[in-house]
């Protein structure tokens, strides 16, 4: 039971977890000792469901809904199992600290590396089937007849012999007393109902109808607001500010530093906290990053490029003796910007602090994470600490692993305790200080024989290491393993493709001042355009096909030669594309693996005599082994292109003097909708093992395009952002 | 003081006259659903309609608004979200993360209602916000939904709804 608990977010919106049938409490925020925790209190059957006696089913959902439509799949897998009847299935966040509490009875809150279903298709569906063997037995125990002879469906339990009939949510109570089954048996796939259908998302109407709640929209009796600077330059501190300048001007309670990087303006609203920070003189502490720029960045990943301290990722062969010995050589060195996620909701969270209890209610991708950042900046235990998750305005991986928000928003409320205090960003402060796309350089070189085979490949990266700036008691030995994400020799979650004699792959940590992140797609993202650009340029430097040398290269990885093979096969590759608006229209091919499934795209753009790029259709195929939900991949396929175009075609941040030039959108532009291609995707389900969907797609959409662009130009593109680079025909 | 006729009511409240009109909804009249992306009319998360016109409210000085301008919010589009830019955006389940919706609906609105068969060209200018989840493929495709009169053949995405329809 979860007698204590005070909120979860559902889809609509906030509910009183566990209070009695239908009773929605609108925006209600509770904080402790609230009346409306004491209503009548539904027991759970399981850590996973709970069935109200009108045969609502509520499940419980421990990663967080940023999108990318986890709260739908992760349901359907539980419903799959539990036989309930889909059209009343709600859904609610579990606490953080209600997993702390039952023993991690949720597993992993962690939402990144795609690994919403993945990582815990099987103990959900555990979860769902557990539940529905103790409501189909509480209904046998109720009519004395054995288990085996009752069947479940659709929320109802049939005793085909009696012909009796019952629903769930009449033997819920009798059901949560029993013990749980010590064996349960998951469904053939083959006989799945739910899972593999296109349904539609649990959360949408919420969203049209702008009812659903957002960290930034929350409100609570008696809130302040808060509006925050932080040192501009990485590692710099607040020398100095004159409170008494602003504290005058209407609504503002306080003027307080956070940290010792960081000044905010506590207010009645948050525009008025926001222009008297504007309003107010801060003078910084620079530090020593001051004196960094992008040119001294590029020049310390340039030195990595051929230093002798690398560590080594993937090797077979001897890649270095062949190379001296290759009849040729092909070499090339590609590069790859800081970025900024650019959620379109910025980071914030409302925290109340009290000496014996710390509440923070954020959009967060780790809610436990956020809380042991909560406990930590509260100086309380994680017992006396809690976090409410609210619904994201866009994770992409920045609200994932570094809490930096919510350990200021806790700083600035134990500074007014006992009140509810949101801290939000102004988009400058996101963009200014993000934990930003770690930014590399790749030299690649290649070994042929006298038949244009490869004989040796030889891939250096040089530059940041995201372990290093997150997790650093992950980096064994120096190496960060994640730096070779789809190029690593074998295993399930992002093996390189191709086979190569003698290869070599091997990373010089180069670590700026910057502070990295996990962004969407990760390390794959440009591994993904060094790899693939590359081998189409040893196919034009050897006069091959780019699909027919990949498959040279792909005949021991089948999977990856399926999706491949897929692109292929839909564009019609052997068929010249039509012209379209009278310019001709090229191909460009990528394939990749990455957090456990198989992409491939191809793009299909003309460039016109005045360089200018059109991105026509995109065909991408993936394989995801189990496809959850086929509409909702489609919608992530589409939404990794427009991530990843707005990478290729603008994403760069710049730092000058030690901090980043570009502080808003009209400065870092996205991918709108005149710039956005006509996508096709090709799902290729086969079976027998569960990958991610929300980030492949995007370590493909670059060197897809960029391969196209050679096609149609002869120019070839080794350093984003697009927009720096001329495509004029020369 | 100011005063403010938003969905159909006039609302008297407190606030400084060059406070945008965004955070007057947001903060002073507690209308949500208009959201804050960029504070610079780049994004387009806070698109309201100022007689009917889609206007960026984040640099909309609250003092430039009259009394007798009709304001309309994501909240006071329709009711029940029975709007046909709401219910084509349901249908092909457009959003994502949400957040650029609200904007993104007040845009296609105020653009359908101008030109009620858009062309592809129409709906690229018209639709300059930001979503950053990337769902401008069902954005454009919703929005023909509307123009064919709720027809979501067009879109041929077969998504089964809870109340037993498939678009």
């Amino acid at each position: 039971m979860i007698a204590t608990n005070k909120i979860s977010v559902s889809r609509r919106g906030f509910l009183a977890v566990g209070a009695s049938a239908g009773l929605v409490v609108g925006f209600h925020i509770p904080f402790a000792g609230d009346a409306s925790a004491q209503t009548a209190v539904i027991p759970e059957i399981n850590a996973w469901v709970v069935v109200r006696p009108d045969d609502t089913v509520v499940i419980r959902i421990a990663r967080s809904e940023m999108g990318q439509g986890t709260l739908t799949g992760l349901a359907q897998l539980v419903a799959e199992e539990l036989e309930c009847n889909w059209a009343k299935v709600t859904t609610e966040y579990p606490t953080p600290g209600q997993n702390l509490a039952r023993n991690r009875a949720w597993g992993n809150f962690s939402t990144g590396g795609s690994r919403g279903i993945r990582e815990s298709h099987d103990y959900v569906r555990k979860g769902g089937a557990t539940a529905r063997m103790m409501l189909v037995q509480a209904a046998a125990d109720d009519w004395k007849v054995p288990a085996a002879e009752c069947r479940a469906a659709n929320s109802v339990i049939t005793h085909a012999p009696s012909g009796r009939t019952t629903t769930y949510g009449k033997v819920a109570a009798e059901a949560a007393r029993l013990t749980p089954p010590a064996q349960v048996t998951l469904k053939d796939p083959k006989d799945w109902k739910l899972v593999g259908k296109r349904l539609a998302r649990l959360d949408t109407i919420e969203k049209v109808t702008g009812k659903q709640i957002y960290g930034a929209d929350l409100t609570m009796p008696g809130m302040l607001n808060a509006a925050i600077k932080d040192c501009p330059v990485f590692g710099g501190k607040v020398k100095s500010f004159n409170a008494a300048a602003i504290e005058k001007r209407p609504g503002i309670k306080k003027v307080l530093r956070v940290g010792d990087s960081a000044v905010a303006v506590v207010a009645d609203t948050w525009w008025r906290a926001k222009t008297a920070l504007d309003a107010l003189s801060i003078e910084w502490d620079n530090g020593p990053n001051v004196v960094n720029s992008s040119a001294s960045v590029a020049q310390m990943l340039k030195a990595g490029l051929d230093a002798t301290d690398a560590v080594v990722g993937n090797q077979n062969g001897d890649a270095k003796t062949a190379l001296a010995a290759a009849v040729r050589r092909i070499e090339a060195v590609y590069s790859y910007p800081h970025q900024n996620h650019a959620t379109m909701e910025p980071m914030n969270a409302t925290a109340r602090w009290t000496p014996e209890r710390c509440e923070v209610w954020t959009p967060t991708q780790n809610g436990e994470a956020a809380l042991a950042a909560a406990a930590e900046a509260a100086g309380l235990p994680p017992a006396k600490c809690e976090v409410y998750k609210i619904h994201l305005g866009g994770g992409y991986g920045r609200r994932g692993a570094v809490h930096d928000w919510v350990r200021q928003a806790v700083d600035i409320a134990k500074q007014m305790p006992g009140i509810p205090v949101k801290l939000l960003w102004s988009r400058e402060e996101d963009m200014l200080h993000g934990r930003y796309h770690p930014v590399t350089q790749c030299k690649l070189q290649a070994g042929l024989d006298a038949q244009g085979n490869i004989t040796a490949l030889h891939m250096r990266i040089s530059g940041q290491s995201i372990l290093a700036g997150v997790f650093p008691q992950n980096i064994r030995n120096g190496l960060d393993p994640v730096q070779f994400q789809g190029l690593n020799a074998e295993g399930p979650e992002a093996s390189i493709g191709y086979s190569f004699p003698n290869l070599l792959i091997d990373h010089a940590m180069r670590n700026p001042s910057v502070p990295p992140g996990f962004w969407r797609g990760v390390n794959l993202n440009q591994n993904a355009i060094y790899l693939e650009s590359f081998l189409d340029e040893i196919a034009s430097a050897t006069q091959q096909d780019p699909l027919a040398l990949r498959r040279k290269l792909m005949v021991s990885h089948p999977k990856h030669l399926a999706v491949l093979n897929a692109v292929a096969e839909r564009v019609k590759w052997d068929v010249p594309p039509p012209d379209v608006g009278g310019q001709k229209v090229y191909r460009g091919l990528a394939q990749t693996m990455g957090f456990g499934s198989y992409v491939a795209a191809c793009a299909e753009v003309s460039v016109s005599n005045d360089g200018l790029l059109k991105i026509h259709r995109i065909v991408a195929a993936t394989d995801p082994g189990y496809a959850v939900n086929p509409q909702q991949i489609e919608a992530q396929v589409e939404g990794s292109f427009a991530y990843g175009l707005s990478a290729a075609l603008f994403g760069e941040c710049t730092q000058k003097d030690g901090r980043m030039e570009q502080d808003n959108f009209n400065t870092y532009p996205v991918v709108q909708m005149l710039h956005m291609p006509a996508v096709e995707t090709v799902i290729v389900a086969s079976g027998g093992f569960w990958g991610g969907v929300g980030e492949p797609t995007i370590a493909v959409a670059a060197p897809a395009v960029l391969n196209a662009i050679f096609a149609a130009t002869g120019k070839r593109i080794r350093d984003l952002p697009l927009k720096n680079q001329s495509l004029k025909r020369a | 003081m100011a005063k403010l006729n938003v969905n159909g009511k006039v609302r008297d409240f407190a606030v400084e006259g060059d406070t945008p009109l965004l955070w007057a909804l947001r903060e002073q009249l507690g209308l949500t659903g208009t959201k804050y992306g960029c504070g610079i009319a780049v994004c387009g998360a806070c698109t309201v309609h100022i007689n009917g016109v889609p206007t960026r409210s984040c640099v909309r000085p609250v003092s430039t608004v009259k009394a007798s301008d009709k304001i309309v919010t994501i909240e006071g589009l329709s009711p029940d979200g029975s709007h046909p830019v709401q219910k084509a955006w349901a249908q092909l389940d457009v959003p994502q993360c949400g957040y650029c919706q609200s904007g993104m609906v007040m845009a296609a609105a105020a653009l359908l209602k101008a030109k009620p068969s858009p062309s592809d060209a129409d709906i690229d200018q018209a639709m300059t916000n930001i979503c950053r989840c990337g769902t401008y493929n069902r954005i454009r495709a919703a929005i023909k939904v509307v123009a064919q009169g709720g027809d979501t053949k067009s879109a041929a995405l077969s998504i089964h709804h809870t109340d037993g329809s498939t678009t």
